[in-house]
């Protein structure tokens, strides 16, 4: 299939979704991520691949979590970092995703960094860009967040070593995570044994399966044996349109509880794509427990997040 | 002027005719069909060797965008493009701006196309005011005024009270009611529920939006015994419940679109936004279903559910972007395609964009001679095509004002060389 991800060279030019990525660029980016851990001990963090390259991050949904951290990312590799935060600018002026985008584009930039909440926003702006022009999705609706993918992969290998035994479980609103869309196609890419999805049925999006995903509406029979557990945020908007009578009655089902731990291998990983609502989707004993490496995540992911923007900006025009 | 098309292969679905012969056309009707038919005194003669002569295309879903939406296609744009593709009828939906829902609207769309005249139009009236659900309309004046049925467009009525009441009062004066299957509270997707839509994040509208809002409108109809038309079927369940219901004898017909024909909702690939539809593209067995449905003759009829959409209706993420495409012109490649695709006899899958589709205007309530067909007396309302002209859909080949469709790119058969409304050519491919 036509992966718009791609170049005529099989080059990484976008990263867009985790989904159709080939399993050698994946590992690619893992492995460049490593190269860059190490300089976050160093006393000069900074590293020239960048220098003289402008970085764009287009937030037209807010996130100042994710946004700082490619912000981070970007200036470790000494590019020129700009914020845009566009809610409050020109869409309320009327102005058009593309014409937003020529705009910036006659401004030089070379790496977009776009959150949207439309599923499918970066493959637009992706397909309107110069072909030296490179799009990073940061999260686009209910479909992909590639970045925060590829951390989680880093911190499973981190940890794990090898992902060919391991079963993974992604628990709570899959239906509206694009974590855990992401996740999902690329775990099943490094060919881990097994990939479940828990959750009640309301918040379970049809076709899991096609995607290799075995489903579960209960945590005990979801948990069982996992080596690693993937929580997911529970927006409180969920509440309305029936998909959940009350965070309350949230918690006492699919909240992890170290009770509920107990179900899953000794030395399973506890991961969370933050931010965290304590008491809702996790209780603080396990967050902040001895299987919890939910602040390893948002260390690597400022590496991964390196790995990605030097890859893309290397490809050929 | 009389008119005498010699040596053509005539093809009539409504007679299953064949053949190759000459066709007289006398003050705009067929005067005889045969062999070596001799031109009276003013009687102009065209050699069509090597051509198919077959009625013109009846359309039943064709939105011109005029009033309202003349960014999107103008009357002279799209009745253009009407005849390039050999549309002689076509039935308009009453979702312009404003909507039709007052007489005099209707006679102003009169007024307005009479410039055009070349083309027959068959305005729906709106079935409620505004196109709200809440109130219905005139009905009776706005049949007066020329409308044929009555429609909600792509508006569902909320109130299941109004879609009985507005039955009964049509049921009253003999009106027909041309309604989509769609219960508003699970129609609210971009994209049919399943594998792809679950891939891609997108809201997505299941298929029990189209059988529970079906269920509804047969089990309402089977009480009050109004004839209903079904738009753009779209689902394998859907086929099902009307087939049933045509098998119990209810008077309810059907149609669907082109583009639930032929695409699938992996087409949308990577948020194509040319294959944003309403209702949505689905899975492979719905359109296996629809096929089939054709065959057997569940389904009636095929249109284009042309619908032109500019370019900033469609550069815009999936879920924001218009529904719709162009398609006046592909309506008849696309019935030979899928007749060529699924080895049907070609007067079989003609009969679906002529006989067939004028069979429910005339049990709508149309008067006089028979549409879609080639019968002695009937208007002479006639495409005259090139069957084995392979033609690339493109922005250059469309004379609609919006080149957006999903098969723009697609080698496809059939070219309409010229159309002939009531005996006069009004349209002719150049070159």
């Amino acid at each position: 299939m036509y992966n718009p991800q791609l170049n005529r060279h099989g080059e990484l030019t976008h990263l867009l979704t985790t989904e159709g990525l080939p399993r050698d660029i994946l590992t690619h980016i893992l492995d460049t991520a490593s190269t860059f851990v190490p300089l976050a001990a160093r006393d000069v963090k900074k590293v020239p691949l960048l220098r003289g390259k402008s970085v764009f991050n287009l937030f037209f949904e807010n996130s100042t979590r994710t946004r700082t951290t490619f912000e981070i990312a970007a200036t470790r590799l000494s590019a020129d970092v700009f914020n845009l935060n566009i809610n409050a600018s020109s869409t309320s002026k009327g102005e058009t995703l593309l014409d937003t985008i020529a705009n910036l584009m006659a401004m030089q930039a070379d790496i977009f960094v776009v959150r949207h909440e439309a599923s499918g926003a970066p493959f637009l702006i992706a397909k309107h860009v110069a072909p030296d022009v490179h799009v990073i999705n940061a999260g686009d609706g209910r479909h992909a967040h590639p970045t925060q993918a590829l951390l989680d992969m880093y911190t499973i290998r981190h940890f794990k070593k090898s992902f060919s035994d391991l079963t993974v479980a992604i628990v709570g609103d899959v239906l509206h995570s694009r974590v855990a869309r992401s996740n999902i196609h690329a775990l099943t890419t490094l060919g881990v044994a097994e990939v479940r999805a828990i959750g009640p049925l309301t918040l379970l999006p049809s076709g899991l399966d096609q995607m290799g995903v075995k489903t579960f509406t209960r945590m005990e029979d979801g948990l069982r044996d996992a080596d690693v557990i993937i929580m997911l945020r529970l927006q409180n908007e969920r509440m309305r349109g029936a998909l959940l009578p009350s965070s309350h009655e949230y918690f006492k089902h699919y909240g992890l509880t170290e009770k509920k731990l107990a179900f899953a291998k000794p030395d399973v990983l506890v991961m969370h794509p933050g931010p965290m609502n304590r008491g809702v989707e996790i209780e603080s004993a396990v967050a902040d427990g001895p299987h919890s490496v939910i602040l390893n995540q948002v260390t690597f992911g400022i590496a991964v997040r390196m790995a990605v923007m030097s890859i893309v900006a290397g490809a050929s025009a | 002027m009389n008119l005498l098309l010699k040596n053509a292969r005539v093809l009539d679905p409504a007679n299953r005719m064949d053949q190759v012969a000459d066709i007289l056309v006398e003050q705009g009707r067929i005067a005889a069909i045969g062999q070596q038919l001799a031109a009276g005194e003013q009687t102009k003669v065209l050699d069509l060797t090597g051509k198919t002569v077959m009625p013109g295309l009846v359309d039943l879903a064709a939105r011109l965008r005029e009033p309202g939406y003349e960014y999107r296609g103008t009357l002279e744009s799209e009745l253009n493009a009407a005849m390039a593709g050999g549309v002689t009828s076509l039935v308009l939906p009453p979702d312009t701006d404003p909507v039709l829902d007052e007489p005099g609207l209707v006679e102003m769309l009169k007024h307005r196309t009479r410039q055009f005249d070349h083309v027959s139009l068959f305005p729906l009236g709106a079935m409620t005011v505004g196109l709200k659900g809440e109130v219905i309309t005139e009905m009776g004046e706005l049949s007066e005024a020329g409308c044929i049925a009555f429609s909600q467009a792509d508006r569902p009525v909320v109130d299941t009270n109004v879609l009985l009441r507005a039955m009964q009062y049509a049921r009253s004066f003999g009106f027909s009611l041309w309604l989509r299957a769609m219960d508003p509270w699970l129609s609210t997707g971009v994209a049919a529920s399943g594998a792809y839509a679950g891939r891609l994040g997108l809201p997505s509208t299941p298929e029990q939006a189209e059988t529970v809002a079906l269920q509804t409108l047969l089990e309402l109809q089977r009480s009050v015994g109004v004839h209903l038309h079904i738009c753009r079927l779209s689902t394998a369940a859907g086929v099902e419940l009307v087939r049933a219901a045509k098998a119990r004898g209810l008077p309810v017909t059907c149609d669907v679109s082109i583009n639930n024909l032929h695409l699938t909702d992996l087409d949308i690939g990577y948020f194509d936004t040319r294959m944003r539809f309403d209702p949505p593209l689905r899975s492979q067995r719905d359109r296996l279903a629809l096929r089939q449905g054709l065959l057997d003759g569940t389904i009636d009829a095929i249109c284009s559910d042309h619908t032109p959409v500019d370019d900033d209706g469609k550069n815009l993420p999936f879920s924001e972007a218009e529904p719709g495409a162009t398609g006046l012109e592909l309506l008849l490649s696309m019935t030979v395609k899928w007749a060529q695709d699924d080895g049907i006899d070609l007067l079989t899958a003609l009969s679906c964009v002529t006989a067939n589709p004028a069979g429910v205007l005339h049990t709508s309530g149309l008067q006089g001679p028979k549409l879609g067909s080639l019968e002695i007396g009937a208007w002479a309302d006639l495409a005259v095509v090139d069957l084995d002209a392979y033609w690339q859909i493109s922005r250059d080949t469309l004379l609609s004002q919006s080149w957006h469709t999903p098969f723009e790119g697609m080698e496809v058969p059939a070219r309409v060389c010229a159309t002939i409304v009531r005996g006069k050519v009004v349209w002719e491919r150049a070159g």
